[in-house]
């Protein structure tokens, strides 16, 4: 499986300076690429008859915090017609996490794009909307982050004290 | 017939206020469906045909306004915490509410660190029976529903004074 495909041949004859590194961690191969040039790799993985990649499976990041460049965006291709698949990432600097949308070429990674843009504070540019998709307004932060507080709370309203009346307990031990 | 009918001269029951209402309010405890998580799969299993909660009076019930209890079975988010307020405060007086599992109960798996959960429904509307598990059984709910009983019967219209 380490062996590279020979569609990557093409692709870099074609992107060759847009590739940083290759690799095959777990016996699947793995793609840096810079995020100028995202967007034409995915075109060409899309459309190239080798590589014939027409599912996006996933798009999500990662913190490394105390690393730089700090943030990883990664993402999942998979072929239905050629059975393989392949994983993509694109390096982020800490202080203006930003990469091209790449909804321009998979329609489905809107809403991945909106989760990691809500969770991980990277912006995805020429987005169509993007906005916090699970979190709600007003939430300050991003929480997956590293540097987020682990106890960080920010209840949307005021929670009430639990109090207990003595006339409320009333266990009994079940019989028998 | 029944085997009370034709039994009695025409006659005055009497008995105490209270206990007609807390009669009433025990038996016929309408719950407002709710389901937040995979507690609401046991809850559903609860009100289907093998538990059966319509043995003890209990009907689900689509909207609050119809309803006198809330069954809170799952996770309540900060999210959900808004909307459930807002269930809560819907329901006609008298009202109880059962919080199911441990995530109703102290926020669950995610009672330490989660930036989203609410540690237990508590601080969101007052509950009267907690039932332990994760998620409980179903006959875990059914006892649930009988202890809540048990509280209605020991509610009285008197006011309270200490």
């Amino acid at each position: 499986m380490s062996e590279n495909p020979s569609y990557l041949q093409g692709l870099q004859e074609q992107l060759g300076g847009a590739i940083e590194e290759i690799a095959h961690p777990h016996g699947q191969l793995c793609l840096v690429v810079k995020r100028e040039a995202i967007c034409q790799v995915l075109q060409f993985l899309m459309e190239d008859d080798e590589a014939c990649f027409d599912l996006f499976l996933d798009l999500t990041a990662v913190d490394y915090l105390g690393r730089e460049p700090r943030f990883e965006v990664v993402i999942h291709l998979s072929s239905i017609p050629k059975n393989h698949r392949i994983r993509i990432k694109v390096r982020l600097a800490e202080d203006d996490p930003f990469m091209p949308t790449i909804t321009s070429v998979y329609p489905a990674a809107n809403w991945f794009e909106r989760e990691c843009y809500d969770l991980y504070g990277i912006r995805f540019d020429g987005h169509p909307n993007l906005t916090r998709i699970m979190l709600y307004e007003g939430f300050e932060g991003h929480p997956l982050r590293k540097d987020y507080p682990v106890k960080g709370r920010q209840p949307r309203m005021p929670l009430r004290k639990p109090e207990v009346r003595r006339s409320d307990v009333a266990f009994e031990p079940p019989q028998g | 017939m029944g085997i009370i009918e034709g039994r009695y001269g025409p006659n005055i029951l009497i008995t105490s206020l209270d206990k007609v209402f807390n009669w009433g309010r025990a038996k016929s405890i309408w719950p407002v469906t709710f389901g937040i998580a995979c507690c609401a799969i046991e809850m559903m299993c609860t009100a289907a045909s093998r538990f059966d909660l319509d043995r003890f009076g209990i009907f689900m019930r689509p909207t609050p306004r119809q309803a006198d209890c809330m069954i809170v079975a799952g996770t309540v988010t900060a999210k959900m915490a808004e909307r459930l307020r807002r269930l809560y405060d819907q329901m006609p007086e008298p009202k109880w509410v059962i919080s199911m599992g441990s995530c109703a109960n102290s926020g669950g798996p995610y009672w330490q660190y989660g930036y989203h959960v609410v540690k237990g429904v508590d601080q969101v509307v007052p509950v009267d029976v907690y039932v332990p598990g994760c998620p409980p059984h179903p006959e875990a709910l059914l006892d649930a529903f009988i202890q809540l009983q048990a509280k209605i019967d020991r509610e009285t219209l008197a006011k309270q004074t200490a």
